[in-house]
């Protein structure tokens, strides 16, 4: 099973970032894990999606639209004060 | 005594000149960008600079590289700022989305599929992430 040798990885992180996907990998495991026992329940489900990207895309939105309500202030003053090119 | 006043008098006429000369960094925009963004031969892009919206000429196009690089020049500046902290293109797209919203109607501005639209006295279609 390759899903094992995927832990092992992220379990040999030292790195807070690594440290951190580790969690998430752990955490995408245990969902695997459940999702695993609910198919094993139902007969004749089998198929296991596991959408990791459109997760990922999602949260860089969010950084980024936190970035722009920080610099909005700034930036209307940065057109206010050079009016001449804006 | 009369020293002393000389110098404050000094002080304070280069304080006037100095105010005098900071002025036109506040001026209003160059006749010829004025007008190009009145008639809609130019328009405020998403990204924060601006662009031309039919064919460009010579003359247009040295225009807008000039805006935009003095822009740029601004965006870099105050993205370094230690309470901005942000790379030049957030900066610059927080500023583009200000800019749109500043665009008075009869002015041309860019959508977010990247089409010219003409600012009406609705509000402009503008990125999700704006603030």
């Amino acid at each position: 099973m390759t899903e094992l040798n995927l832990t092992q990885i992220c379990a040999a992180a030292t790195n807070d970032k690594n440290l951190g996907r580790g969690r998430e990998v752990k955490r995408f495991w245990a969902k695997a894990g459940m999702l695993m026992m609910g198919a094993v329940m139902v007969p004749g489900c089998i198929n296991i999606a596991a959408p990791e990207e459109p997760i990922v895309i999602q949260l860089d939105i969010n950084i980024r639209a936190e970035v722009l309500y920080r610099l909005a202030e700034d930036a209307s003053n940065t057109i206010d004060e050079n009016a001449d090119i804006f | 005594m009369t020293n002393i006043r000389t110098t404050l008098l000094a002080a304070a006429a280069g304080l006037v000149a100095i105010t005098s000369f900071a002025a036109p960094a506040q001026a209003q925009r160059d006749p010829a960008y004025a007008a190009a963004r009145a008639n809609g031969s130019i328009g405020e892009q998403t990204d924060g600079y601006i662009g031309i919206v039919g064919t460009a000429t010579a003359a247009l196009q040295d225009m807008v590289n000039d805006i935009n690089i003095r822009r740029r020049a601004v965006y870099t500046q105050r993205s370094q700022q230690a309470q901005n902290r942000s790379t030049i293109e957030e900066y610059a797209l927080t500023a583009g989305c200000q800019a749109i919203l500043r665009t008075v109607p009869g002015e041309k501005y860019q959508a977010p599929d990247g089409s010219w639209q003409t600012r009406t006295t609705a509000e402009p279609q503008r990125l999700a992430i704006c603030p």
